[in-house]
């Protein structure tokens, strides 16, 4: 079974997703070393940025490219939330543009609250060591 | 040590003491780590794609599970120190909103389980969320006035 998967495995498709996976990253590096945005500010530039690439449709041709390469950053979180309202905009109409987009990211949503709060149980509360 | 004497030798001095931006290391170890996770995530994806999931389907589990990831190692600290290696490497990718998440609920513990861990974690994910989704809606209405709905 794992020598049909790792024959049909895509190469690629997976070198592909590591350098522009790995641009994208440089280009936040870059934003950190000479603008001095904290990184709250990088995510949300990120996020934003990515929802109004997905809304124009320019970044779905950089998910078809590059598959979890685009998608995994936090610009695809993004083009995600786009993509989910314009979906759901075609058949539900107004009311699809509030309900479309955070339905398309809602497992992610729901993971990292869901993670969050569990580790936090499982977490012995102590003082920072540095 | 020499007097200084103007504002230009003093600047110089700084200069000269301050360690130097290392933007290039910082740029290329952000390069294979941030690369690293995305292609972790493409086989996540291969393997769901091969059990025979949509590509939809492929992402969300993409997702989860890279947040699944993220949350561990924050947990046992160790993504702290990936963080302080790669910087934006581990931040940018969806690892990094996880880490936004889990680090501050973690930290927070000790205020309470209501405006401790659960106010306090979105200090970061907040304004994510707050700005992701009202642009996903104003390009949702864009896209309803530019069809003609």
């Amino acid at each position: 079974m794992f020598q049909d998967f790792f024959n049909g495995l895509d190469w690629m498709m997976l070198i592909k997703a590591f350098v522009v996976g790995g641009l994208i990253c440089v280009i936040g590096q870059v934003l950190i070393d000479k603008t001095k945005l904290t990184p709250a500010r990088i995510l949300v530039i990120f996020v934003t940025a990515g929802a109004i690439l997905g809304g124009l449709g320019i970044y779905q041709k950089l998910v078809d490219y590059a598959g979890a390469g685009a998608t995994v950053p936090l610009t695809g979180f993004g083009n995600l939330l786009a993509k989910g309202a314009i979906k759901k905009a075609e058949t539900d109409g107004l009311v699809g543009t509030f309900t479309g987009g955070t339905a398309a990211a809602a497992g992610g949503i729901a993971a990292a609250i869901f993670f969050g709060y569990i580790a936090s149980l499982v977490s012995k509360p102590k003082m920072k060591k540095q | 040590m020499n007097q200084i004497n103007t504002n230009k030798e003093y600047q110089e001095y700084v200069n000269q003491k301050s360690p130097n931006s290392p933007i290039f290391r910082n740029c290329f170890n952000s390069f294979w780590v941030g690369g690293l996770i995305c292609a972790i995530g493409q086989i996540i994806m291969e393997i769901c794609k091969y059990r025979g999931l949509d590509t939809e389907m492929s992402a969300t589990i993409v997702s989860i599970s890279l947040i699944f990831l993220s949350a561990f190692l924050t947990a046992l600290n160790i993504f702290n120190k990936i963080g302080k290696f790669a910087g934006a490497g581990s931040l940018v990718p969806i690892t990094g909103f996880a880490n936004s998440i889990v680090s501050p609920s973690m930290e927070y513990k000790s205020e309470g389980y209501v405006m401790g861990v659960g106010a306090k974690m979105f200090t970061v994910a907040g304004p994510v969320l707050v700005y992701g989704i009202s642009t996903s809606i104003l390009v949702g209405i864009c896209y309803l006035i530019f069809m003609g709905i």
